[in-house]
């Protein structure tokens, strides 16, 4: 029974070490990868960045307000499919998708009025794989804002 | 994944709706030496992050630094080491003329307390962070705003009803951490406050500029807020920070 229990905590602790390590990891290739996309808009400091496989998805939940000026950049491990963003709003009626825009990595936009978006994020399938090992790496969403007051 | 705006952010939003600079407004530096616990340390840093943010708007050059010295001695309290280090005052003190970079080190700065943290393990300590970040902002809004007439102040002071509401959710997700908690039970008046104030917005249609390739979308909102409802909002803004930064 105590050996179980020592499997157990081991197995939890090096799932929360692997968790840390690879929000770690993507936080640098977020930094080092990403982060130039943003300029000349100012990040706001915050690294949405997760380790995704093929097919996987994720949401982001920012408020984004009115009068200024934004700007989305996704990024990818090179190893991975191309990836899909969409902006939806809070009722999940679709703003943009970068489909319709040869998957661009960035995106500009402004708003008239206040609201709360989500950027979800979908890494796409490889369709002519040679081997069955499925793809998985960083992705990373930042956001950067203008600073008009000068 | 849910993303609060950064304190530099927030400031700009209110100067550009006609905020003026008040140092009395600011959580003196000499409170610093009250905040022991992780609790006080975590909020008060990011009551120092908004406090600097907003001074580092206005240019105020000599504020900013004593503010950016207090917030690194928190961070080392902290154990955060990396967040602010030598190199970070050196690099501001370099730029002190040039806001644009002194506004990058802020964001940086104040928003990787709260990925290291979140790298440590210890994310209830950066929701406190942020939710100590995001009542300053607020309690500046509020406070350099003279009545509910002052249309785009309001507006960006009803605005931040939505963050309101990402910030409940943070600290929701942490509500296991009592301090996380305590803090989420003290949010209510401020919320009954934000309820009570009627916003009408229509749907979305966006834009695209051809040549910009900026998209815009399009909406409109109509805020209807009277003078007891600011009040009140003001008030339980303003009770809210003073305890946060007995």
């Amino acid at each position: 029974m105590k050996r179980i229990w020592s499997i157990i905590l081991l197995v939890s602790a090096l799932a929360i070490t692997s968790t840390t390590t690879s929000y770690a990891q993507c936080k640098n290739f977020a930094k080092g990868v990403c982060k130039p996309q943003l300029e000349p808009y100012i990040h706001d400091g915050i690294y949405n960045a997760t380790e995704l496989s093929e097919g996987e998805s994720a949401e982001l939940f920012k408020t984004f307000y009115s009068g200024q000026e934004y700007r989305v950049a996704i990024c990818g491990d090179p190893t991975l499919p191309p990836i899909e963003f969409q902006i939806l709003d809070a009722d999940r009626n679709i703003l943009f998708s970068n489909k319709e825009a040869n998957f661009a990595k960035v995106w500009d936009f402004k708003l008239e009025a206040s609201q709360q978006l989500i950027i979800s994020i979908q890494v796409g399938m490889n369709e002519d794989k040679a081997s069955d090992q499925t793809a998985r790496g960083c992705v990373a969403v930042l956001i950067g804002f203008l600073n008009t007051d000068k | 994944m849910l993303s609060l705006p950064s304190p530099i952010e927030t400031a700009m939003l209110i100067k550009r709706a006609g905020a003026k600079f008040n140092e009395e407004l600011l959580n003196p530096t000499s409170n610093a030496a009250n905040y022991t616990s992780n609790k006080s340390m975590s909020i008060a840093m990011g009551v120092y992050g908004a406090d600097l943010s907003y001074a580092s708007i206005f240019d105020q050059t000599q504020t900013v630094m004593k503010y950016m010295a207090t917030s690194k001695k928190i961070a080392d309290a902290l154990g955060l080491l990396s967040s602010i280090d030598q190199n970070i005052i050196k690099r501001m003190e370099s730029n002190v003329n040039d806001r644009d970079s002194i506004i990058r080190i802020i964001s940086e700065t104040f928003m990787n307390s709260n990925s290291s943290l979140k790298e440590d393990n210890r994310p209830a300590l950066a929701a406190l962070i942020l939710t100590g970040g995001w009542i300053e902002g607020l309690y500046i809004a509020t406070s350099v705003t003279k009545s509910s007439k002052d249309k785009e102040l309001i507006e960006r002071i009803v605005d931040q009803r939505l963050s309101f509401n990402d910030m409940t959710k943070l600290l929701e997700q942490n509500s296991d951490n009592p301090d996380c908690a305590q803090v989420l039970a003290s949010l209510a008046p401020v919320k009954a406050a934000f309820d009570a104030i009627k916003v009408q917005t229509s749907n979305i249609v966006p834009v695209t500029d051809k040549d910009s390739k900026i998209t815009t979308f399009k909406a409109t909102s109509k805020i209807t807020i009277t003078e007891e409802q600011f009040k009140k909002l003001k008030d339980e803004t303003l009770k809210l920070r003073t305890a946060i930064i007995k």
